[in-house]
């Protein structure tokens, strides 16, 4: 069985420590929460495995009958670093992420039917020639997991945005990344802010703060004494 | 060259008979579209406070060519542009203040040192033309130079467009995919350090942002995907620039200046445009 396996992981960024000692487990075929207050690194884990910022510790992708396999990695960010006004469509993305040639020089045929039929798979082809600026939370959700499973990624880290998207959309979400993961058997961690939800539909669940504080199924990490004592009071009583 | 000034003077206009109009309009046709394609990513990378840095660090880079002794300071503003563009994408990478503020301090001391140089004895008076710039002045030397220029953005533009416009959406989800986020945007910053440097001696140091910026803030109005982004910038840039040299000629006015105007003048009919129906603009 295909897994992953991250020992001792530490982040420092500028002298102060972002995560410490994270020692995680994450199969293929299961889709993984990642719960825990704001600041307690979870983007940064993202971020280190990615391999955007330095880590100590080891991170591998284990394999059975092959050695030192290199992941390929789905990445759905929280959100997009510019502005609503800028002119990028669902297709420059598209085509910018696949191909060679550039963007401004218009894109083929190929191209354009290739990332119809990837919209498609995420019920959005009917977003390909708007802005990405013009979509909505929930639209630019499911754009961006069309990219992050091209190629089919053997890890995919999904960024859950607070506020942008409605409750309908956010279960329809779930419960997609949920039969994406059955399909085509890879790891998926998503970062969730929504308990019900990410207990409804994640096989597994890692409360980070920091370090790992617990894990396992959502029920045990529910009734695990360092979650109650950080959730328990605000969020009512998930042991159940 | 000759091919081109003799087709000008058959042109049934007065301009046309000057050489510096011929050589200026040459100038003006290699600037415009260099500036609008460069400034399509600089706004979308939100740099336009980089640059306008890059263009007022430019009196340092003038005033260590004067203190060496070069008869021409573009070899040290150019050393200097550089110097500053690395050491910019260093500090926005390791340092957690925040860009801007950083590149403020960065900017304000290189403007000042080289004011601090230059005004020694009272000569600053020689140096203002750097402020406005002389498009007029400008030598075969000069165009052979933003040629080679215009051959290097053009290149980069080719290979690394897709990546830079990636990074410039998520640097994360870009190293995901296997780009080189540093490479990228390092590279970048050098070619906006390179034409700013290259060019500030015919645009002046007080506009050249005005005519990175506005192309693309115009085009931004209008365009629905990078193709017709990237289409509107440059031909709004290349009308701007030569109705601004043309009526600067007949105005008797700095052509830099003329030509920024040109450009607010577009960017507010693109502006009403978009506020109304413009589907038309984007088949």
């Amino acid at each position: 069985m295909r897994c992953f396996i991250i020992e001792n992981l530490s982040v420092r960024i500028a002298g102060t420590r972002i995560l410490e000692n994270v020692n995680l487990h994450i199969h293929n075929g299961e889709l993984t929460a990642l719960i825990g207050p704001n600041g307690a690194g979870k983007t940064t884990l993202f971020k280190a495995l990615i391999g955007d910022i330095p880590y100590e510790g080891k991170f591998a992708y284990v394999v059975p009958g092959q050695k030192n396999v290199k992941p390929k990695i789905g990445y759905v960010p929280q959100k997009l670093e510019f502005d609503h006004g800028s002119p990028v469509s669902v297709m420059d993305l598209f085509a910018a992420s696949m191909t060679k040639r550039p963007v401004w020089l218009g894109y083929g045929n190929k191209v354009k039917s290739k990332t119809q039929s990837f919209l498609e798979a995420v019920k959005a082809e009917h977003l390909v020639f708007k802005r990405l600026g013009d979509l909505s939370g929930g639209e630019l959700q499911r754009v961006l997991l069309a990219l992050a499973l091209q190629p089919i990624p053997d890890l995919l880290l999904l960024d859950e945005p607070f506020s942008a998207v409605d409750q309908r959309d956010s279960e329809g979400f779930y419960s997609l990344v949920q039969s994406l993961v059955k399909r085509y058997d890879f790891a998926a961690i998503i970062v969730s802010h929504d308990l019900e939800l990410a207990a409804k539909y994640s096989q597994r669940m890692i409360y980070l703060n920091q370090t790992v504080q617990a894990s396992g199924t959502p029920a045990e990490v529910f009734a695990d004494e360092n979650f109650k004592v950080k959730f328990k009071t605000t969020t009512g009583d998930y042991s159940a | 060259m000759s091919v081109w000034y003799n087709l000008l003077s058959l042109l049934p206009f007065e301009w046309s008979e000057h050489q510096f109009m011929k050589q200026a309009l040459l100038a003006v046709i290699l600037i415009a579209p260099l500036f609008g394609l460069i400034g399509t990513m600089v706004v979308n990378n939100k740099m336009a406070f980089f640059s306008d840095s890059l263009g007022h660090s430019a009196l340092t880079g003038i005033a260590l060519g004067v203190i060496v002794g070069l008869r021409d300071p573009l070899l040290s503003m150019l050393a200097f542009g550089l110097l500053m563009a690395l050491a910019l994408s260093f500090l926005k990478r390791t340092s957690n203040v925040s860009t801007d503020t950083l590149i403020a301090v960065l900017s304000s001391t290189a403007m000042a040192l080289g004011i601090v140089i230059l005004s020694r004895g009272g000569g600053f008076a020689k140096y203002s033309s750097y402020l406005i710039g002389d498009i007029l002045s400008i030598t075969t030397e000069g165009i052979v130079a933003l040629a080679l220029v215009f051959g290097l953005v053009l290149v980069y533009w080719y290979f690394m467009f897709n990546n830079l416009l990636l990074v410039s959406i998520n640097p994360t989800m870009a190293r995901s995919r296997g780009v080189s986020v540093t490479l990228t945007e390092s590279l970048f910053m050098i070619l906006v350090a390179v034409l700013v440097t290259i060019s500030i001696q015919w645009v002046g140091i007080l506009i050249i942002n005005a005519l990175l910026i506005l192309p693309a803030a115009t085009a931004r109005n209008l365009a629905r995907n990078m193709r017709s982004y990237h289409l509107m910038s440059v031909t709004v840039s290349l009308v701007a620039g030569i109705a601004g040299l043309l009526i600067s000629y007949y105005w008797e006015t700095a052509a830099g200046a003329t030509i920024v105007l040109c450009n607010t003048v577009l960017f507010l009919i693109s502006w009403l445009i978009s506020l109304s129906n413009f589907s038309f603009l984007n088949s």
